[in-house]
């Protein structure tokens, strides 16, 4: 009865987004108010219904209802009930649905925070949403319904993909769908701004605080997930290239390069083409993940169940998306005035630098991703391109940019003077080359890139500390700093910190292969390991293998780490479940391989000294953090209420 | 014309993906096409005393097919093999147990049937490894010389069946 019911509310649900994508859509174009005040009411109605078809889920999988063949296929009686509530998102279903939830969310959001906005910029950003939503609504109800049923159904279900029960994936999808949706606000504003013809300084200004929002949350989605992948695929890697994993970091690189863009759309009015066209990009990446992930194109580690016809499904709703939103790019573009002026040498210049680098990256990215696929497409044979490929060309592309990143918000607007700059800079950039040169000699090896990783990192540190030094004289004056400046300081502040941890860890790292007998010891960056053995234990739907291992540095112990195996009841697969001893300056990483005897005396462990990492984690929360900050200024809501009533009057209507 | 550009590359990339949906990426061109196959011996699941070798099979058309009581592509396609098995139409089908853990193989036969002539029990998957198993189901062609002529990734369907085992095994006189 209840999935029933959730497939009825679904269906309202896509009624009212119909209603919400049309009638505001053509009221706006014609001027009608009252079509165009259908929007707030409609978006409301769309969150709830959606929201009861999630919950009427959420039901089916904790009641273990296992006549609906989705609850069948990924839950369990055993499952502990936060993992079934987690496994609504796990399928290909079920986390279709929880986009569709999401972007009822941000559609409410929207309607919410819009009241200073004119009518018809209301109307267009909420109807475009309607209209994504209705793509994403109807693909749920004609090829993957979570409701669907089976009679009569098993006895037990198959459980959950034992790699997603693991506390990090129930926070993980979450944010990244927070991110990957919420760009479609910025879309939205996007396009609404094309059909109208008003591309300005205010459209800049009202879509800026989403698109960094949104970037904070993919920020935190991709991050998460990459610690996800560390803690369990148990070998220590924390970013593989693969090509899921792509998909999430190249809305990441556009997003980060659309509110760069947006700052210079905001106070110069320039790059405004370009910005909507980084607009359009950014969501059509995070659509073109969705595709990626769902159709079985690629093969990865993460791909769901292969269906050539969702697959077409997606890819149809792809052409209409962003095959019409760039359509209407090229129709409308040259309406598009340029800005202000600027020369070489001013901040306009450095983050049209910073765009340039990034949107490269992002091309250099997808070629990788998609390289197999041309190639097999054209008959040409099969191949995957791996980590060198990836690390050989975002290395060298994204190297001037961290340069530019410490030049680029020093800078003026408009331009300025070398020299003055150079006079500002020079001893941070003194400091930061022999930090680069200096730093390596302290540690095991000296290598390059560690010189050139150090330096950059201390080189962005230091002008985040010149930029607060000028801008306040006494301590006193750091709290009257606007929110938008710590923002962003803390944003690049963070990117050092992860620029750090991720040159340490790549180049210091060590990773010892040993066979252990009870009582045996092994050496990994001066601590001794001792294997102490193994026990099993039991979980809620597994058993597992836990061993004991002591950790000691000159003789005395320090800490016990509990590399585990676990075999899942239902399905038998088995997951290593890694040991980790997590500190600011390095993690120690103990992970059990095989057994090597049937007595299970003798193990195969995995040993990994990983020197930094957590600063990768750090310098991601200090971005996102950063984000929320920006978005949060108080001229996005204090300065858009004094400009609005401006806007349309001035436009005329 | 500048401006067109992006909707010019989009169009290109879409025609790609339209291509990319109707391949298969996990279809990777095995190594053992054309080579011997990988011998081993097995106990058989529901007789641990019997144990089944390639040998065995010398001197007929064959197919080796990779399955696992857990593998829920394995039932769709479990079906089909059900089918053919009664209709004769097809050469004798090996059922290669891969790493069932909890045991279930020899029930799951009963109840649904069992269309194999043999259920080689691999339980520690070592003999998936030789053969380059990279998941399940996947399914050989095997030659009355024992060499391996064709490998299949994935469930087969009646399509798959016509067009790419239909012809093979006419090819080798099955």
């Amino acid at each position: 009865m209840i999935p029933e019911i959730g497939t009825f509310a679904l269906i309202l649900s896509l009624l009212l987004a119909i209603t919400q994508a049309v009638l505001p859509l053509v009221g706006a174009q014609r001027g009608n108010l009252t079509w165009m005040a259908v929007a707030r009411p409609a978006a409301f109605g769309q969150f709830t219904f959606t929201l009861i078809a999630y919950l009427c889920l959420v039901y089916a999988f904790l009641t273990n209802d296992f006549t609906v063949i989705n609850v069948a296929s990924n839950s369990y009686s055993n499952l502990p009930a936060f993992y079934r509530i987690t496994a609504t998102w796990g399928s290909h279903e079920g986390s279709l649905l929880f986009w569709s939830l999401i972007l009822a969310v941000w559609t409410i959001a929207v309607a919410i925070f819009s009241r200073t906005l004119p009518e018809d910029m209301v109307a267009r950003v909420l109807g475009v949403m309607g209209l994504i939503s209705v793509g994403f609504l109807s693909l749920l109800l004609i090829t993957s319904s979570p409701f669907l049923r089976q009679f009569p159904g098993p006895v037990e279900g198959s459980d959950l993909n034992p790699l997603l029960q693991d506390w990090g994936m129930i926070i993980h999808p979450p944010m990244l769908y927070m991110g990957y949706v919420g760009f479609a606000v910025a879309f939205s504003f996007a396009v609404a701004a094309l059909l109208s013809g008003r591309l300005d300084a205010a459209w800049a200004r009202w879509s800026r605080p989403w698109a960094t929002v949104a970037w904070a949350f993919l920020t935190l989605g991709v991050v998460l997930g990459s610690w996800w992948a560390y803690r369990e695929l148990g070998w220590g890697g924390w970013w593989f290239w693969d090509p899921v994993e792509n998909a999430s970091f190249m809305p990441w690189l556009a997003g980060t390069a659309l509110i760069h863009s947006l700052a210079v759309a905001e106070k110069r009015g320039a790059f405004k083409a370009w910005t909507v066209l980084l607009a359009l990009m950014t969501f059509s990446l995070s659509l073109l993940g969705t595709f990626l992930v769902r159709s079985g194109v690629l093969s990865s580690v993460h791909a769901f169940a292969v269906d050539p016809q969702r697959g077409a499904y997606i890819l149809g709703f792809m052409m209409l998306v962003v095959g019409g939103s760039l359509a209407l790019f090229a129709w409308r573009a040259p309406r598009m005035i340029a800005g202000g002026a600027f020369t070489w040498f001013s901040r306009e210049s450095m983050l049209l630098a910073n765009n340039v680098v990034l949107v490269a990256s992002v091309a250099a990215v997808l070629l990788g991703t998609l390289y197999p696929l041309f190639i097999d497409a054209l008959g040409m044979g099969k191949l995957s391109v791996g980590p060198p490929y990836f690390n050989a060309v975002f290395v060298p592309l994204i190297t001037p940019a961290l340069f530019l990143m410490g030049v680029g918000p020093l800078m003026r607007w408009k331009g300025d003077s070398v020299p003055d700059v150079l006079k500002r800079l020079k001893w941070a950039l003194g400091v930061a080359m022999a930090t680069g040169l200096l730093l390596p000699l302290t540690l095991e090896g000296y290598k390059p890139w560690a010189v050139l990783g150090l330096g950059l990192s201390s080189w962005i540190a230091l002008t985040v500390v010149i930029a607060f030094r000028e801008r306040a004289k006494t301590v006193g004056q750091l709290s009257n700093l606007p929110r938008a400046f710590w923002g962003m300081h803390m944003a690049h502040l963070g990117l050092a910190i992860g620029v750090a941890g991720i040159t340490m860890v790549s180049n210091y790292q060590q990773e010892v292969d040993v066979r252990m007998n009870v009582g045996d010891q092994a050496q990994i960056a001066g601590h001794t390991l001792t294997f102490m053995g193994t026990e099993n234990y039991s979980g809620p739907n597994y058993e597992g293998t836990r061993g004991t291992v002591v950790v000691s540095k000159d003789g005395t112990e320090q800490f016990r780490l509990y590399p585990a195996k676990r075999v899942y009841n239902r399905s038998g697969s088995v997951m290593t479940e890694a040991a980790v001893r997590p500190s600011l300056s390095s993690d120690l990483y103990v992970s059990l391989g095989e057994p090597l005897n049937t007595e299970l005396t003798t193990w195969a462990v995995r040993l990994y000294y990983k020197p930094f990492i957590n600063w990768l984690w750090i310098g991601a929360l200090f971005m996102v953090v950063g984000g929320f900050l920006a978005a949060s200024d108080r001229r996005y809501r204090i300065g858009a209420k004094a400009r609005a009533p401006a806007g349309p009057a001035a436009q005329g209507a | 014309m500048k401006r067109w550009l992006p909707l010019v590359f989009f169009f290109v990339l879409v025609g790609f993906f339209a291509k990319g949906l109707f391949l298969n990426p996990r279809e990777v061109p095995s190594p053992f096409i054309g080579k011997a196959a990988p011998l081993f011996s097995l106990p058989v699941v529901g007789d641990a005393q019997k144990a089944f070798s390639p040998t065995d099979m010398k001197g007929q058309v064959w197919m080796l097919n990779v399955w696992a009581p857990w593998c829920v592509s394995c039932k769709v396609e479990h079906k089909l093999l059900m089918a053919l098995a009664e209709s004769r139409t097809a050469p004798p089908i090996v059922g290669l147990n891969w790493k069932d853990k909890t045991r279930e193989a020899e029930q799951l036969l009963v109840r649904t049937g069992n269309p194999y002539v043999a259920v080689p029990d691999d339980l520690s998957g070592r003999v998936g490894i030789d053969w380059g198993v990279t998941g399940t189901p996947e399914t050989y062609v095997i030659d009355r010389e024992g060499i391996v002529r064709l490998k299949h990734v994935g469930p087969i369907d009646m399509d798959i069946w016509q067009t790419k085992f239909v012809p093979k095994l006419k090819e080798l006189g099955a």
